[in-house]
């Protein structure tokens, strides 16, 4: 039988499959943090039962964690308590912890591949939706709710049923400046936000092929935003390489053994999926999104779309109220948009290569007057990294802020958060009403484009 | 989860259509960080007075239902959002039991995970019952799971009826992690054959 990627990992962590219930699956990874674990630990506790496998269990603090000066005490109580309830939680339960105190700390999507915790073939999950990130590394992850954190913590398995499968054929050179997000939003574009819904995605062809580890991470991390629960890339010799030496990578035979393994995980020649796409992207240029879901996009060079144009009456009225929102009118063009804030942050876009390639456009030059601009690396070690290469000293020169790592003003559950009516480029993931604070207006875009729309204080073709 | 055989306690009743879980835990409640505890804000607008104080004109604030565990109550109760801090606002309370001629869907199925038994009864059945409770202070009522019987004194004996999957795991006081855990077997012993 040919197998797909997606078959043989399922296959592989089957514990158990009993008539009438969903088959039992077992978990190699869980990643937790601060917000949505509390009541998970709690439920154990009052149930009077053990966590599994703590040595499977690994802790950050990254969602309401502040990004200016860490030694000064939290504001916010809530976000106080929830912090101290996960040390307290780690300690009790004996869950390694990536605290505030820690060089290692960050998103826990990126610091999981980081400390070589995310690896081939593994099953991965966390309650939090973009845990699909992992998937880049050709595992299955996915993200969940806390009765389910629940569940992991005392079973190290979830009841799951076994999902479809859905491969999406990318094929063409990317043009300069154009960047795996853009291919991302170009994806969600085509299939809409609900077009994964119900399906593993495994991203295939050329162009996947080509991209670095960190661009295939913000690839599969917006699978989510169209649809899917997980996104999958089969492992390569890009994968081995950036699992081999880190801490907690198989060393020495057990990593060549390892790698002997994982070489058999890619989709046989031949499997069947229950659905296939083909995209060419040699002539795809830099996305934007213009409304409040990450399906409405456009090109960067292009104008807003006119929502009466759209037959689906759904989407049309759903395009009225977006373009109310966002305070735009149809046919005005993308380059005329005007902007209060940049965000250069988050799981998708907050890597050292993300870094790299904004301080590549904003070196020598100065964020436009009245923008505010912030780069969050999305850790400390990556913070680290890039202080070591001169990219903060790029950044505030330039004028932008340089902070912690962390969410920060992805969801804006810290103090980084939009004023209402305020419009941002925003490297993140998601452009919902309100996700950066109430009455904001987010752009999704790529660093390159984020970098280059801070210099004009207008959303801006990094081309240009 | 705590199983549930038989049930006996003082009943209450509540009167009321369509209430719904903003009203069981208003949404300045939910940022709470632990799972227990929500009692004390069950009915919170209703129950508690601006300045803090008990609302004496609120029913579950009278002498006669005080320690009560059975709630009887009116249609669709527990509609509105899927949160499970309704279910855990009411069991932290101290109810057990609620009855009521008509429950929310998602409510309902959160009732058992949180080891609660929702009733449905007519409103033939209940106002019996009702009658009994408004003319009795402290009359106790006796839900019987495994016989699916409810009992008072002195001639109150009305059947219900309960999903057998769900009446099962509630007797056994499964939740989906017990009904896990009942394979921990299998657990181990895929973790020994593949070496994790
Ligand atoms: S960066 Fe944003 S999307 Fe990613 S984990 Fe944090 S809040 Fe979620």
């Amino acid at each position: 039988m040919k197998k797909t990627l997606y078959e043989k990992i399922w296959e592989s962590h089957v514990v158990c499959e009993e008539a009438g219930e969903p088959p039992l699956l077992y978990i190699d990874l869980h990643l937790v943090h601060e917000v949505t674990s509390p009541q998970a630990f709690e439920g154990l506790r009052l149930a009077g039962r053990k966590l599994r496998r703590p040595d499977r269990t690994f802790a950050t603090m990254d969602h309401n964690i502040p990004t200016t000066d860490r030694t000064l005490p939290i504001v916010d109580e809530i976000s106080k308590k929830q912090i101290n309830t996960l040390y307290s939680n780690c300690e009790e339960f004996g869950v390694s912890l990536y605290g505030l105190e820690s060089p290692e700390l960050g998103i826990v999507h990126v610091i999981g591949p980081e400390l070589g915790l995310t690896r081939p073939g593994m099953t991965i999950v966390c309650g939090d939706s973009h845990t699909a990130t992992h998937g880049a590394f050709g595992s299955l992850a996915f993200g969940m709710g806390t009765s389910e954190v629940e569940h992991v913590m005392a079973t190290q398995c979830l009841p799951q049923s076994k999902s479809k499968n859905f491969r999406i054929n990318v094929n063409g050179k990317l043009g300069e400046m154009v960047t795996a997000k853009d291919l991302i939003l170009y994806i969600i574009r085509n299939i809409g936000t609900d077009g994964g819904t119900g399906y593993v995605i495994e991203y295939a062809g050329e162009t996947i092929r080509a991209l670095s580890m960190e661009e295939r991470m913000t690839v599969c991390n917006m699978s989510i935003e169209a649809g899917a629960r997980a996104g999958m890339i089969a492992p390569d010799q890009k994968t081995f390489d950036f699992v081999e030496g880190r801490r907690f990578a198989p060393k020495g035979d057990e990593f060549k053994k390892a790698v002997e393994y994982w070489s058999t995980l890619p989709t046989d020649e031949g499997a069947v999926f229950d659905r296939e796409l083909d995209l060419d992207v040699s002539s795809l240029v830099p996305q934007v999104t213009w409304g409040t879901s990450p399906g409405m996009v456009t090109d960067i060079n292009g104008t807003v779309p006119d929502p009466e144009s759209f037959d689906d009456p759904v989407a049309k009225e759903a395009g009225r109220r977006a373009l109310e929102y966002m305070g735009l009118k149809a046919g005005q063009e993308v380059a005329d948009i005007e902007l209060d804030t940049v965000f250069i942050g988050s799981c998708t876009n907050s890597r050292i290569e993300d870094l790299r390639a904004a301080a590549s456009v904003l070196k020598g030059k100065k964020v436009a007057d009245g923008v505010f601009a912030l780069v969050v690396p999305g850790s400390q070690s990556i913070k680290k990294q890039a202080e070591e290469e001169g990219l903060d000293k790029i950044f505030t020169e330039a004028g932008l802020a340089w902070r912690e790592s962390g969410c920060s003003m992805c969801l804006a559950m810290n103090p980084d958060v939009l004023k209402p009516g305020e419009r941002c480029a925003s490297t993140s993931n998601r452009n919902f009403e309100g996700r950066q604070g109430k009455g904001s207006r987010t752009h999704l875009v790529s660093p390159e484009a984020a970098a280059a729309s801070a210099i004009t204080g207008r959303l801006t073709d990094p081309r240009n | 989860m705590e199983p549930l055989v038989t049930h006996t306690g003082i009943a209450a009743v509540l009167d009321r259509v369509n209430v719904d879980t903003d009203q069981i835990i208003p949404k300045q409640f939910l940022k709470r960080i632990e799972r227990t505890g929500f009692g004390k804000f069950l009915f919170y607008d209703w129950r508690y007075n601006e300045d803090g104080t008990d609302n004496p004109d609120f029913e579950l604030n009278q002498e006669r239902y005080k320690g009560a565990s059975i709630l009887l109550a009116g249609p669709n109760f527990g509609c509105g959002s899927s949160r499970e801090h309704a279910p855990w606002s009411l069991s932290d309370y101290g109810f057990k039991v609620i009855i009521a001629p008509s429950f929310a869907d998602i409510f309902y199925s959160n009732c058992f995970k949180n080891a609660m038994l929702p009733i449905k009864l007519s409103p033939e059945q209940l106002s019996p019952i009702v009658r009994k409770v408004l003319a009795t202070p402290g009359y106790e009522l006796t839900a019987d799971l495994e016989k699916q019987l409810i009992t008072g004194d002195p001639d109150i004996s009305i059947p219900f009826e309960v999903d057998p999957f769900r009446k099962e795991r509630l007797l056994k006081g499964l939740d989906d992690i017990g009904i896990s855990l009942q394979k921990e077997h299998l657990i181990t012993e895929y973790e020994n054959r593949m070496g994790k």
